[in-house]
């Protein structure tokens, strides 16, 4: 999102495509394949540590590393439901032109595609099942006391043969009652005049609601001068969001205690459109009794005609 | 407990100074002091020349902090960022001093193996999150920053925000360069909230010249006289520990 121009020591490391990374410490040795993504603290590549693939972030901020490393061994200690990727290695690697050091850590390497390219490829049905997905996972990593922070489509990959949504991208992850370490403007309720940025549930939620906006309107679109109005015109003139008007308004107004509960109000919401089809099948079959006795009337008369014809003739 | 302050400078500008001391000769003087100095560089669609950039980046690492230089509608998003990262930079300044003493004069953060480092990491988001802060934003309206002032505002309204959302506490104080008389002008005295902004921005008038060293060194005597104040008020000005950076 961000096209900064960085004239700071921060520069991201730019690796070329086939280096064998081997670590100072524990001495692993990995083969970059190609550059999956770029982070606001690094680089994202797709690499091969003998035949498994791993993904594997670098950079040369070694602080900020280690504080997503800190998030994700946490995430390993109580997995079961797996929140983020699996952390595999953590370790330091001298460029050999450069002389610098990077520090990298290798992940789980999640394949699948990210949300907004999922719901364009497999439907608007598939919006609801993703943000109750989204919830189930959200309302666990609240319990165990963090807070997501940096929530985005970008940073949610739908993955495997049954499509379940995977957190990546730690970075913003936060302890809660803290200030939130890293956001994204157009999911972030500070930018909206919304709310403040203290990492608390129902900061993910509002991101939720937002991501739900999103996927309505792929192309995202600017804060105008009053942003809480803007946001009510977007989602009572798209008939998708307008089924779903009074939940989106309880998360971004942060009127939910935890994920859980909106994700009830959601679950509940998805049941009663289905009333709403039937009603309709119900005028639908009325109209056609209405035009099967019209036609019957329109032959009767026909035949009458003829029949009067004949007996004149 | 004792807690600590951190205290900054923050300068937004789009270009070279052009009246006054050298302000990168101020910046070091700053950091001699203990006060980070960041640079925020403002473009609008044009480019910073090639001096203004290599002042931009000479000012912010003679005074030991960060700086980048973006398009105005990233502002700010921007200031948030740099100011959280200096102060991590700071802390981590000072956790490598104490490890030196521990550990010996090569020890830093960077020569732990990971899982240590890990563990310091820690102390420092700590630190970060409870630390005290103090920000003083010197904002540049010479002539060719008048679109941007608008954009200045919401991006400082947007810092306190994000500022105000930690544990500890935090000032803010503001200034103009140049003021309307002299060569700076202060438009917001230290406080805790940085609403009442939006009340005095828009009366900025821009003018010639960039004193951009000048008030550097302006904003160097703010922090001492609030330091002096500081002392003279809790008659011992022990209880309140600046935290100084070394690299």
């Amino acid at each position: 999102m961000m096209v900064m121009t960085m004239y700071t020591s921060n520069n991201p490391c730019s690796i070329r495509i086939g280096t064998t990374i081997q670590g100072k410490w524990h001495k692993r040795r990995y083969e970059i394949i190609k550059q999956l993504g770029k982070g606001a603290n690094g680089v994202v590549y797709l690499a091969k540590e003998g035949r498994t693939f791993v993904a594997m972030k670098i950079s040369n901020q070694a602080a900020a590393m280690m504080s997503e490393v800190n998030v994700l061994k946490r995430f390993s200690e109580v997995q079961g439901v797996a929140l983020g990727p699996c952390l595999l290695d953590v370790d330091d690697w001298v460029h050999p032109q450069e002389k610098k050091m990077y520090s990298f850590y290798v992940m789980e390497y999640i394949e699948g595609d990210d949300l907004l390219t999922f719901i364009q490829k497999r439907g608007k049905d598939w919006i609801v099942v993703m943000t109750l997905q989204l919830l189930g996972d959200l309302h666990k990593l609240h319990e165990k006391g963090w807070v997501f922070g940096d929530l985005k489509p970008e940073n949610l990959i739908v993955a495997g043969a049954v499509p379940k949504v995977r957190l990546i991208d730690v970075g913003g992850t936060t302890i809660r009652g803290r200030a939130i370490k890293e956001f994204t403007e157009f999911f972030d309720r500070g930018y909206w005049g919304m709310g403040t940025r203290k990492a608390e549930p129902s900061y993910d939620l509002f991101a939720v609601a937002m991501i739900m906006i999103n996927m309505c309107y792929p192309k995202r679109f600017e804060r105008k001068e009053n942003g809480r109005e803007q946001l009510r015109r977007m989602i009572s003139s798209h008939s998708y969001l307008k089924k779903y008007e009074k939940i989106l308004w309880r998360a971004l107004d942060g009127k939910y205690a935890s994920a859980d509960e909106m994700r009830k109000d959601l679950v509940q919401c998805m049941q009663q459109p289905s009333a709403r089809v039937e009603k309709r099948r119900g005028k639908a079959a009325r109209k056609f009794r209405l035009l099967e006795t019209m036609f019957l009337f329109v032959c009767l008369l026909f035949m009458y005609v003829v029949y009067l014809y004949v007996q004149i003739l | 407990m004792r807690k600590g302050t951190l205290r900054q400078i923050l300068l937004i500008t789009d270009g070279c100074s052009n009246h006054g001391e050298d302000p990168i000769a101020m910046a070091a003087l700053a950091k001699e002091q203990g006060i980070t100095v960041n640079v925020i560089g403002v473009l609008d669609q044009d480019v910073i020349d090639e001096q203004g950039l290599r002042e931009i980046e000479g000012i912010a690492q003679s005074g030991g902090g960060i700086s980048q230089v973006v398009y105005a509608k990233q502002l700010a998003q921007t200031v948030q960022m740099v100011t959280r990262k200096a102060m991590t930079q700071t802390l981590q300044g000072v956790i490598n001093r104490e490890l030196k003493q521990i550990l010996g004069s090569r020890a830093s953060i960077e020569e732990l193996p990971p899982e240590k480092r890990g563990e310091v990491m820690e102390v420092v988001e700590e630190l970060g999150e409870t630390v005290n802060l103090q920000v003083l934003i010197l904002v540049d309206t010479s002539g060719s920053m008048k679109m941007k002032l608008q954009t200045v505002k919401e991006a400082l309204l947007d810092l306190s925000i994000s500022l105000n959302a930690r544990l500890g506490n935090n000032e803010f104080s503001v200034f103009a360069f140049p003021g309307k008389k002299g060569e700076v002008d202060r438009i917001l005295d230290w406080t805790p909230k940085m609403e009442s902004i939006s009340s005095v921005f828009p009366k900025l008038t821009s003018g010639g010249i960039t004193p951009t060293g000048p008030a550097i060194r302006e904003a160097l005597q703010q922090f001492q006289k609030k330091r002096s104040l500081k002392s003279l008020l809790t008659h011992d000005g022990d209880d309140d520990v600046y935290i100084e950076q070394s690299m």
